[in-house]
């Protein structure tokens, strides 16, 4: 279906990347958000407080992130499409509702604008370090769809992207912005609503008798339904089975957890969303996201200046990671250079796809600014030798 | 006095309250002589009376021995996580504000790890019915020490006796700003029912206190005796004082035990100060929100 006209701003604008990831998430149909002010996130929640009594919905602030993170997943089950916003310590608070949401497949949307840490860290500088937090930040075992905007237009872009996965998939998906695309300006282009496609929610056709809440289709995920039409449903953190209700034997954990990685396959490597360029004959490769890819890719310039056949892959899904393309890259360049602004994260992801095939490169910084691009390129320049 | 319906045994039931619970789940976990069924029948009564359209009626939990209520409750019923439940109703209702959204919890849940949630959620007036059953300690996990575990009381992490102050669930909530405020115990089903009904019938937030046995985990500890003589000691202990100053109603171990209604007053809730706000600030250009979608 297309976008609902009340919700998107059609024009060309002049907007930072919190305001654009505002006006993606009211293209998408949000109309419900709960948040906690954090810098650099706040100016997301702010935008949405400011449009959504004009557009109809609810905006809330919260006592904390823990209640943000809660609150939005009550409105999802009463039938809207919802998301936080937070950065840093936020994000830490939000890890236990990321695996409720997981666990009772609640489709949703975390939106982190990643500063400097640990712990308070920087408030106002950039980092790229909660890559791994995104993924594995709640306990147990369970999926996420982690996406990484590298300008306001894909702030934007994919912001609406990241609600229509987490109904495709009913996952919580993770809006993983940095500081400097947060609070970097630049035109923003919002189409017409009709052009814009949008998911919507799966409910069930079944009437109350025969329907069983967590009874996957065959694409593993289930049909929902809203709170307050008669399903007299029961949704649980427990681990449960098809009904709903809890069931703590082994059979019904196995199968529960299993789905819910495995109903994340399709995305993993087909479907997955990167950026490349010049592929077709690189030796060396520069695997980066976010804010760094925008250095990367002056690196990559140089490299190919000075005659080196650099290649460009920009992970868009970082989670689940593209390890088939990886791998298959892995055969046939000489190495990956990995440049992030953290001390070792995504790294590690193509560490492990390139499994021994090529060499891999990092090439950390602690954050608190960007790299330089001579740094990347120093590191391509090694890789070719 | 309300007067209060028959109850009639429907087709197939053995218990009238069955059309409420979800029987498909039964037995349920608790122990013999736990208060939190008692709670659970006066509920069901009070959604009876009440005549409430149970499709519209939500019901959420948080983690612990109350927290399973949620699970045996045949409405729309949410477990969630520890502590939280009330800010996952907050969200419910505002989406939907056509739901009755029920929050049923214990003590811990509520007071300890979510204590920051019930107050601002009593600030704002949220239209929620907190339920809270209060057994003075944590016992689904073995009989801890929790915020109204009185002093001298043994628990499982106080084995010398509690020494902490206690909180006063009733002062609090209304200091917090609560619209609605109530305590009774489990010896008090017609009472707790009419309070239950009466929540049921009013907007904005309203809490109601339950009493209620552990003698598994806390009685037994403190040589206390069983279901019988926690009856015995609510009967005879209690006083029913409408209307109390709630500072005045602070509980003990062995002490009296002052019940009733304490508060009953109108304020305007979350919702209705949301619209006059918006209204006078943008006039026509408010939209009523709409929060659920067809997409």
């Amino acid at each position: 279906m297309h976008a609902d006209p009340k919700g998107v701003l059609t024009g060309v604008h002049f907007l930072d990347g919190d305001h654009s990831c505002c006006e993606g998430a009211l293209a998408a149909g949000a109309r419900f958000a709960a948040g906690y002010p954090i810098t650099p996130s706040t100016e997301v929640v702010e935008r949405f407080a400011s449009r959504i009594p004009t557009v109809g919905g609810i905006f809330i602030q919260m006592e904390d992130e823990l209640a943000a993170s809660i609150a939005i997943q009550g409105a999802v089950w009463a039938g809207a499409k919802a998301f936080t916003v937070t950065s840093g310590p936020g994000f830490s608070l939000m890890m236990e509702h990321i695996g409720l949401a997981a666990m009772t497949e609640t489709p949703c949307v975390f939106v982190n604008v990643q500063r400097g840490g640990p712990s308070t860290g920087l408030p106002t500088l950039p980092g790229q370090a909660d890559m791994m937090q995104a993924r594995w930040g709640s306990h147990g075992d369970y999926g996420i769809i982690a996406l990484c905007p590298n300008s306001p237009q894909e702030c934007f872009d994919l912001t609406i992207q990241a609600f229509n996965l987490s109904e495709e998939f009913r996952v919580p998906v993770m809006m993983m912005m940095d500081e400097c695309v947060g609070h970097m300006t630049e035109k923003v282009v919002i189409p017409e609503p009709d052009t814009i496609e949008i998911t919507p929610r799966r409910y069930t056709k079944l009437p109350p008798e025969e329907y069983r809440p967590f009874e996957p289709r065959e694409d593993l995920v289930p049909d929902m339904v809203r709170a307050g039409e008669g399903y007299r449903f029961h949704v649980t953190g427990l681990t449960h089975d098809e009904r709903g209700y809890p069931d703590m034997g082994v059979a019904a954990q196995d199968r529960l957890v299993r789905r819910l990685l495995a109903k994340l396959k399709p995305l993993s490597n087909g479907r997955s969303l990167c950026e490349t360029e010049n592929l077709e004959d690189a030796d060396v490769v520069v695997v980066s996201y976010g804010i760094t890819s925008r250095v990367a890719q002056r690196a990559i310039q140089l490299a190919r200046s000075r005659g080196i056949r650099a290649g460009k892959f920009r992970l868009i899904t970082a989670w689940p990671f593209p390890t088939e393309r990886i791998r298959e890259l892995a055969g046939r360049v000489k190495a990956f250079v990995v440049p992030e602004l953290n001390l070792g994260q995504m790294v590690l992801e193509v560490e492990r796809a390139a499994a021994g095939q090529a060499r891999v490169i990092p090439v950390s910084h602690a954050g608190g600014t960007v790299h330089n691009p001579d740094t990347i390129l120093n590191a391509i320049v090694e890789a070719a030798r | 006095m309300t007067p209060t319906t028959t109850l009639e045994i429907p087709d197939g039931a053995q218990n009238p309250v069955e059309p409420f619970l979800r029987m498909d789940r039964m037995p349920h976990i608790w122990c013999p002589a736990c208060g939190i069924g008692t709670t659970v029948n006066c509920f069901t009564r009070a959604l009876l009376d009440s005549k409430v359209n149970l499709d519209k009626v939500a019901i959420v939990s948080g983690i612990g021995c109350t927290g399973r209520v949620a699970g045996y409750a045949r409405l729309d019923s949410f477990h969630t996580t520890h502590g939280r439940a009330i800010p996952f109703a907050t969200g419910l209702k505002l989406a939907n504000p056509e739901l009755q959204v029920v929050v049923y919890s214990g003590d811990g849940d509520l007071f300890a790890i979510g204590g920051n949630h019930f107050i601002h959620a009593a600030r704002r007036n949220m239209d929620l019915k907190v339920i809270c059953v209060n057994n003075m300690t944590y016992a689904m996990t073995g009989g801890q020490s929790a915020p109204t575990t009185p002093a001298q009381a043994i628990s499982a992490t106080s084995p010398y006796g509690v020494f902490e102050p206690t909180f006063n669930l009733v002062a609090l909530a209304e200091a917090a700003g609560a619209s609605y405020v109530a305590r009774w115990t489990t010896y008090h089903v017609k009472q707790l029912s009419r309070s239950m009904e009466e929540v049921l019938k009013k907007t904005g937030f309203c809490f109601i206190e339950v009493l209620s046995p552990c003698p598994t985990l806390y009685q037994r500890r403190n040589k206390m005796g069983d279901g019988l003589d926690a009856m015995k000691y609510y009967k005879q202990a209690s006083k029913i004082r409408n209307g109390a100053p709630t500072g005045e109603c602070t509980l003990s171990k062995s002490g009296e035990i002052v019940v009733g209604k304490f508060v009953d007053r109108d304020r305007p809730d979350y919702l209705e100060l949301l619209r006059a706000q918006m209204t006078e600030s943008l006039g026509e250009r408010y939209a009523e929100p709409e929060a659920t979608c067809s997409c």
